[in-house]
């Protein structure tokens, strides 16, 4: 099983950023195949493109504005966030199912998968490699004050961090906590401040920017 | 479902081979459930091209980060959560 | 038993490369190929299959592989062991398709 796979040992393995694989020649054979024998259309796999390049970051951003903006909305979206999201028109029915977290002055959560890349695509978009990293996964469960720091934000240690190791069928999405200060803010201005990596817990939201 | 919110449980200590989504470095280590999830199809049976039935109840566990790591550096108050299959877990006495 | 994805506590690693990645074309395809044949209305794998597919890599090379390429390698031997494609075909169609595929 392990000796199969000569076609890439007279190559070095070509990281992330590199030029081309000779896997990358692999899954054009594939796509090929897979078409012609009628397995897939090129349509599902165009599809399948468009829907992994069409979720971005802006659509969780849009829920967390929401939610400080409006304390209805946050108890519905932390209560069943699917039905939430479908208030500002996103439409999450086909996806794993969906937990939101809130983070307050005494609770700060960070998402990683330890096993695997599991993630909140669904309003995240595809996940950073960062996040996909041996490094992340190794080091986000054992020490996530120090994973957190490394991305910029020193948690004091009055607040509880909570870990979620996602090893299973429920995807999670952070809600931060709103910067001080933005009270006179419009929800659009709000979504702005709100960052992927906030929504993962690795960092705050943008502070808002003053003016000079 | 076996297990209610806040009910103690411990993770089984056995490995198998094949595919399981349960990692190591909770196996062996008691925590309490923070969230009953419902029902999902087994991955351990869908990684084998298998339906994953029955269905096997999940839960969301919680653990105090100090029961994990004996070096943890953070403070006793941080804890770390996972999604556990309940066929992974046991009843361990009392409630958190 | 330690298994090579199972990466929590993965004692050595170090500090975290937070540089932003840019998805290749063939990324994109890796990502799409798997949607696709997991998709409800396919459903030719599950994703199930695909994480069991990945971590049965051998370790050296789930360690050395980026990560869409350790999709590829899995969806191949997925394909493989389903007996939809031969790994013959799959050369055979990658030696034609040559320069052009590029990333």
């Amino acid at each position: 099983m392990s000796q199969d796979h000569d076609h890439r040992d007279e190559h070095a393995p070509i990281r992330d950023g590199g030029h081309a694989s000779p896997l990358a020649r692999r899954a054009r054979a594939l796509e090929a195949l897979l078409t012609e024998k009628g397995v897939l259309s090129t349509a599902d796999i165009r599809s399948a493109i468009d829907t992994l390049v069409s979720r971005t970051p802006a659509d969780g951003a849009k829920l967390v504005a929401r939610a400080w903006v409006d304390p209805a909305f946050k108890v519905r979206l932390l209560a069943d966030p699917k039905a939430a999201a479908a208030e500002l028109g996103l439409d999450l029915t086909s996806y794993a199912r969906l937990v939101v977290v809130e983070n307050t002055d005494k609770v700060h959560h960070v998402v990683v998968c330890t096993l695997c890349s599991c993630y909140p695509r669904m309003l995240l978009g595809p996940p950073p490699a960062w996040y996909k990293s041996l490094d992340y996964r190794a080091r986000t469960v054992a020490d996530p004050r120090g994973v957190i720091r490394e991305f910029g934000l020193e948690l004091p240690p009055k607040v509880e961090v909570r870990v979620l190791d996602s090893t299973a069928d429920m995807r999670y999405l952070v809600l931060p906590r709103r910067p001080l200060g933005t009270e006179h803010l419009s929800e659009a201005d709000l979504g702005s401040l709100v960052t992927r990596d906030s929504m993962i817990g690795v960092s705050d939201p943008k502070p808002e920017r003053t003016h000079v | 479902m076996r297990f209610r919110e806040g009910d103690r449980v411990r993770v089984r200590t056995d490995d198998r081979a094949g595919h399981i989504r349960t990692p190591a470095y909770i196996r062996g280590k008691s925590g309490w459930v923070a969230i009953a999830h419902g029902e999902f199809r087994n991955p351990e049976s869908l990684a084998y091209g298998g339906e994953g039935l029955p269905k096997q109840p999940l839960y969301l566990v919680g653990f105090r980060q100090t029961d994990l790591w004996p070096r943890y550096s953070g403070p006793p108050t941080d804890t770390l959560y996972v999604d556990v299959y309940e066929h992974w877990l046991s009843p361990e006495g009392g409630s958190a | 038993m330690t298994r090579v994805h199972d990466r929590g506590g993965w004692p050595g690693a170090g500090a975290i490369d937070r540089q932003e990645h840019q998805l290749a074309d063939w990324e994109l395809l890796a990502d799409a190929l798997v949607q696709s044949l997991a998709s409800p209305h396919r459903r030719v794998i599950r994703i199930d299959e695909l994480r069991r597919a990945i971590e049965s890599l051998p370790a050296a090379e789930y360690e050395s592989l980026s990560y869409y390429e350790r999709w590829i390698a899995a969806v191949e031997r997925l394909m493989i062991e389903k007996k939809i494609v031969t790994r013959e075909e799959i050369d055979a169609k990658a030696a034609t398709l040559g320069e052009e595929c590029r990333a």
